[in-house]
């Protein structure tokens, strides 16, 4: 499993073997990394020993059938995980190299840094569009004073302001499906995180608003990591930098492979995520 | 929009509702009911069946009979569909009866004794036998509004609290909280009474109108806690979720997202409490008492109230008193009505004035 990490992160190419020491001096590492992360609700293993890296500035795609685990160990990554109440975990997130779940952290702290687009759009319907994409700014008590830049340029890198300009004082709720997920995506990177993950964002919209997301993606990853999960294959081939197959054999989720996108379409090591990729099972 | 291009592009074409009635079966129904009114009121001078009950039973069975005859040559289906929907028509009629007697009955009798001075004179220099342009209840109408107030303010912000901690933080005394306040929605309103007058009444040496509003606030809190944690429980849990994942904190999420998202639901919560207690009289003759007077200090002395007033009046028993009693009743009744149009004043978030402005605004537009 380490060789994928390599080969999926393309360092220590040189080194066969990562060892610990490698690992504690990943304070090189910029972005996001889990090492040997497990999952529980209640007594059911949901996920089982997963360590992937998210290099900064990239987009990783997250595939698999359903129930393998991916919402669970995405909502690891931001420490949301922890709201179920019979959830437990093990194992370490590192953001730049510090463990997110260390006593010492604080876990709105480190939502702040790790923003969540979740599958549904969930704009706050007592805001207006305006309202919605500082919310962020006013919950967090950030300190910022140039409120009309935030909003114009959020909105206008979550492809939204030319449709919503005219209108900011609209309520959140009277957009279209596909506007309030883009808007949704303003309201997280308002905060300016640094990791930015997407549970299946575009599962509840048409293809057009799809594109846009997907723009609007690609995009965001000059500047911050992305963690996207979807369904769509097509999608996770037109818009990730790198793959990460999970599956299920009944028991706990694992990782099957992760590696550069092209690789996992074209020609990846294990066949099971080949008849995946294929659309022969899942 | 639309329907202004629609009439460029589409010359001919018009908006129309096939699946409405038309106005002519509408008329046509309404000349039935007439018809089977009138044979109903017939029935009840020539068979045992009188009065009002009897002319609805007659009524209703008239109306069976003439669905069951329509739908002879239709199948059981609609036969069943068109019998059960004349059935459950008359059975909302009839939940509908209680309350319109009783509205009936206090406007009929109330209306007698409105004068201006009735709003703005109090009992002092007049008895209940004068006629109805002397003397009024002013002084227990501001008794009750001082009361219900003092009420208020104090199980508005508890209430919502408790909603908080039993939906929101869910800390380990969720059970003891919801426990108590579920008992306390079973406490006797005498029994509340009692409890302010030795904890209250009797320190103070006297009956106040602070006394009276914290006896209310004791049969207020639990309509108001339980109703707000209703309320808060309808908010989507992915609100919440999309709080936190912003980096929020719980009590930020619950203020700045959960409270705004259902603040019209939390002003509806007070207003059932208003609405519960506006009418107690038993806590407030063992609390605030009554009296004949203007008194706008809660600590000084006692204080008169509607529901007192109401009761004094009728105890009076004379003609007059009891009108005067019968208006209070009428009052009453106006002041919830009038908390509840306020409610939904209040309720509109701005959010939806905006979004109304904005169509107003549109509406201009098309038509200059």
């Amino acid at each position: 499993m380490s060789q994928r990490i390599e080969n999926m992160t393309q360092q220590n190419a040189d080194t066969s073997t990562p060892t610990r020491h490698q690992f504690d001096s990943g304070a090189e590492f910029r972005g996001l990394e889990t090492r040997g992360a497990h999952a529980w609700f209640g007594s059911h293993h949901a996920l089982a020993d997963v360590s992937l890296r998210f290099p900064e500035r990239t987009v990783t795609g997250l595939i698999g059938p359903s129930g393998c685990g991916k919402s669970t160990f995405i909502r690891l990554l931001n420490r949301m995980h922890e709201f179920i109440p019979s959830a437990a975990m093990a194992g370490e997130v590192l953001l730049n190299g510090s463990d997110i779940y260390d006593p010492s952290e604080d876990p709105a702290a480190i939502r702040l840094k790790i923003g969540m687009v979740f599958q549904k759009p969930n704009p706050f319907p007592a805001m207006t569009i305006r309202e919605n994409v500082l919310a962020g700014i006013k919950l967090a008590h950030l300190k910022r004073d140039n409120h009309d830049d935030i909003v114009e340029q959020c909105l206008t890198r979550a492809g939204l302001w030319k449709e919503v300009k005219d209108r900011l004082g609209a309520s959140g709720g009277s957009l279209s499906g596909g506007q309030q997920q883009r808007l949704c995506i303003a309201r997280s990177l308002a905060v300016e995180p640094q990791v930015l993950l997407m549970d299946e964002p575009c599962s509840a919209l048409d293809p057009s608003s799809t594109l846009r997301i997907e723009e609007t993606i690609k995009d965001l990853a000059e500047k911050i990591t992305v963690v996207i999960v979807t369904h769509n294959m097509q999608q996770a081939s037109r818009v990730s930098d790198f793959c990460a197959f999970f599956l299920t054999d009944g028991g706990p989720g694992y990782l099957v492979e992760a590696d550069a996108t092209r690789k996992i379409f074209t020609n990846p090591t294990d066949s099971r995520t080949a008849d995946y990729v294929q659309g022969k099972f899942g | 929009m639309n329907s202004v291009s629609t009439s460029d592009q589409y010359p001919g074409i018009e908006p129309l509702r096939p699946w409405a009635i038309t106005r002519q079966a509408r008329l046509k129904n309404l000349f039935r009911s007439f018809v089977f009114a009138f044979v109903a009121f017939v029935v009840t001078i020539i068979t045992p069946l009188a009065n009002i009950d009897g002319w609805a039973v007659a009524f209703l069975l008239i109306n069976v009979a003439w669905v069951v005859g329509q739908t002879s040559r239709s199948g059981s289906k609609e036969r069943r569909d068109a019998v059960l929907r004349v059935v459950f028509t008359s059975l909302a009629v009839l939940a509908f009866v209680p309350w319109m007697s009783i509205f009936v009955t206090v406007l009929l009798k109330g209306y007698r004794a409105i004068y201006p001075g009735y709003f703005f004179s109090d009992m002092r220099t007049s008895t209940p036998e004068d006629e109805f342009n002397i003397g009024g209840a002013g002084h227990a109408i501001v008794g009750s509004l001082i009361m219900v107030t003092i009420a208020t303010l104090i199980t508005l912000p508890l209430g919502i609290l408790s909603g908080i901690y039993l939906t929101e933080v869910r800390g380990r005394l969720t059970f003891l909280v919801r426990f108590i306040v579920q008992s306390m929605a079973g406490v006797p309103s005498v029994v509340a009474g009692l409890f302010i007058f030795t904890t209250v009444v009797q320190p103070m040496g006297k009956y106040s109108g602070l006394a009276g509003g914290l006896a209310l606030a004791v049969l207020m809190l639990p309509t108001v806690s339980r109703t707000a944690e209703e309320v808060l429980k309808l908010v989507p849990d992915d609100l919440r979720s999309a709080g936190y994942a912003l980096g929020a904190r719980q009590w930020r999420t619950a203020i700045m997202v959960v409270l705004p998202t259902v603040k019209s639901g939390l002003i509806t919560a007070g207003i059932l409490g208003v609405a519960r207690v506006i009418g107690e009289t038993a806590p407030l003759l063992l609390t605030s008492l009554n009296t004949n007077g203007f008194v706008w200090n809660p600590v000084g002395g006692t204080v008169a109230s509607l529901p007192t007033y109401i009761f004094s009046m009728f105890m009076y028993g004379t003609e007059y008193s009891s009108s005067r009693a019968w208006t209070g009743s009428l009052v009453l009744l106006a002041l919830v009505f009038g908390f509840f149009v306020l409610a939904r004043r209040l309720g509109a978030t701005a959010v939806q004035k905006v979004k109304t402005d904005s169509r107003k605004a549109r509406k201009l537009k098309n038509r200059s």
